[in-house]
């Protein structure tokens, strides 16, 4: 790895290589932004066919210099139910993160210190939901929350309530939801690093006489605070964006970015508002995603 | 020491056990007789009625063989270009791009999905207006949609396991002159191989189970298995999903075990020759 590979360094094969997927992830990756940045400063047009805004900015453009058209931002930024929801979004995801972390961290700790044949069990128990349906595992969680679902059944049956709760379209299932979707996410980064600690520090500490709270908070965390923010990203960024969770689990009355989004396009057809809440959310995410390659780049591996 | 070990290992259980009580918790009431799916109708079940409704929808059977090809397609796409990546960034040393090579093929596995949907569909709809292609939108606009992001997951795989071996088998063979393609496929190749493998395996089933992006790019023709089952459980739940959902958990179940014991034996034979091989070198 830090050697490269002096032959492969050199001929036309080489820049094949490396073309093939650049080109790729160029056209269908970088270039896609850009249009929707575009998109996200042209003007809305009604009544229109959906596609036609684009190609009438395109000719637009190639005459005039640059039609820059910040209405679908001041559109954004005033009315109230936007910031609302971007900041309900970003709530959610961060609750949802710190609770992903508080279950996810002790579980990391035990795999990585569980002897070499349970570790691997354990992390096949983990990762093994994650390779059955997402859709169908969230849609699970509809049958267990509902009024007349089985957490309400169990706790009647054992006295422990008299009325159903109402627990299906609330925040409270929205967070369930992502916990259970995204717990891999936060375990994997976790015990990655967790697994590479020199357990004779932590030895150390004990024969000085540090007590095992002590020694976790002053040598285990601190180490792994790498592991808690690589998996702490892989949870928060997507979830702020998350469209299928609140759909099914949430509340209906408090919508998150991502269903406003696709409701933009599709249920209004506009675009450019569509495209700037977009934009938007990019550059509320640009800092952590930045933040999550540069460990990425130093860690290998990580993230999966 | 103890009483720690005892938190950590409740944890666990409790993680294990919220994990996987609502996947059992579906398995159990598709066997249930009761369009209710969450009362036991204990007269009449268990029962197989479900699944026998499951397998008279012509919809649900149609939406799956259509994301079975789509996955397969996009999983293979994914792999090539994914395992290309995952060299070129492992292998290739510094060169000019790199970093936004690098940055471009992680993305994806943080991006949210309605931004990747977005972007692509109007991607799609942009190159159809200047070049007349794609033609529409449908199984096409889908896979190249489903091997952008699942080849970022491929990229990873690759790229670390390549990180775990040094290259000094491939400087070997380059100075006794074997040309570097055919040292990739003598070589490099059967070394990641798992890796390429986990990653078809992972980028099929991200592929399977994709609903967001394909509702952007799918036209009104092309329903994949999770857009039906989506527009069918938004309305409430449904008791044949239910049987869908345990069928594809035991296929999932089954195909992970089989390829974590192959990917294990593999492994073990690897270690055991390469030992064997420095033992007789000596």
């Amino acid at each position: 790895m830090a050697r490269s590979n002096q032959a492969l360094r050199q001929g036309a094969g080489r820049r094949l290589v490396v073309a093939v997927p650049y080109a790729w992830l160029l056209l269908f990756f970088l270039v896609p932004f850009l249009i929707v940045l575009k998109i996200s400063f042209s003007e809305a047009r009604v009544a229109m066919p959906p596609y036609a805004p684009l190609l009438e900015w395109a000719e637009e453009a190639r005459r005039l210099v640059v039609t820059f058209n910040v209405d679908s931002y001041v559109f954004l930024l005033t009315d109230g139910l936007y910031v609302s929801t971007l900041l309900y979004s970003v709530q959610v995801a961060a609750i949802s993160t710190l609770l992903c972390l508080a279950l996810g961290y002790p579980m990391a700790y035990a795999i990585a210190r569980a002897t070499p044949r349970l570790r691997n069990l354990y992390l096949m128990l983990v990762v093994l939901p994650f390779w059955t349906s997402f859709l169908l595992r969230v849609y699970a969680w509809v049958g267990l929350l509902k009024t007349d679902g089985v957490i309400n059944n169990v706790l009647t049956a054992l006295g422990l309530i008299d009325a159903p709760l109402t627990l299906l379209y609330t925040d409270f299932a929205v967070y369930v939801g992502i916990v259970y979707s995204y717990l891999p996410f936060m375990i994997l980064p976790l015990y990655a690093n967790l697994e590479k600690h020199d357990l004779q520090l932590l030895e150390a500490a004990a024969d000085l006489g540090a007590r095992p709270v002590t020694s976790f908070l002053r040598i285990t965390l601190p180490l792994s605070l790498p592991g808690v923010i690589a998996g702490s990203l892989l949870v928060f960024i997507p979830a702020v964006g998350e469209y299928v969770i609140p759909s099914l689990l949430g509340p209906t009355d408090q919508l998150m970015i991502g269903r406003v989004l696709s409701d933009e396009f599709f249920a209004n057809r506009d675009w450019p508002v569509a495209s700037a809440v977009a934009i938007t959310m990019l550059v509320l995410l640009v800092m952590p995603i930045l933040l999550f390659q540069r460990l990425q780049g130093r860690q290998p591996g990580v993230g999966r | 020491m103890t009483s720690r070990g005892w938190f950590r290992n409740g944890a666990l259980a409790l993680g294990l056990v919220f994990l996987y009580v609502p996947i059992l918790s579906m398995m159990v009431f598709s066997f249930n007789h009761s369009r209710l799916v969450t009362v036991w109708d204990a007269a009449n079940s268990p029962t197989l009625k479900w699944y026998g409704e499951l397998f008279a929808s012509e919809q649900l059977l149609g939406a799956a063989w259509l994301s079975v090809r789509i996955a397969a397609m996009a999983a293979t796409g994914a792999v090539v270009l994914g395992t290309l990546a995952g060299l070129v960034l492992a292998r290739f040393g510094a060169f000019r791009g790199r970093a936004l090579l690098s940055g471009l093929a992680t993305a994806p596995l943080v991006m949210p999905e309605v931004i990747t949907g977005l972007s692509l569909l109007l991607l799609f709809v942009a190159l159809e207006q200047l070049t007349g292609w794609p033609e529409g939108r449908g199984v096409l606009t889908i896979t190249i949609a489903h091997v952008t992001f699942a080849l970022a997951y491929v990229t990873v795989v690759v790229q670390s396991r390549l990180a775990g071996f040094d290259d000094s088998l491939e400087e070997a063979a380059l100075d006794l002159g074997a040309r570097p393609a055919t040292v990739f496929l003598r070589i490099t190749l059967p070394l990641i191989l798992p890796a390429v493998a986990s990653g078809w395996l992972l980028a099929f089933t991200l592929s399977w189970d994709d609903v967001v992006i394909s509702q952007f790019v799918a036209g009104p023709g092309a329903s994949t298995l999770p857009m039906v089952v989506f527009s069918k459980v938004r309305l409430g739940v449904s008791p044949d999903v239910n049987a869908l959902a345990t069928l594809v958990v035991l296929a999932v179940a089954t195909g992970v075990l089989g390829a974590t014991a192959w990917s294990r034996r593999r492994e073990r034979r690897l270690a055991r020759e390469q030992r064997a091989a420095r033992g007789g070198g000596r």
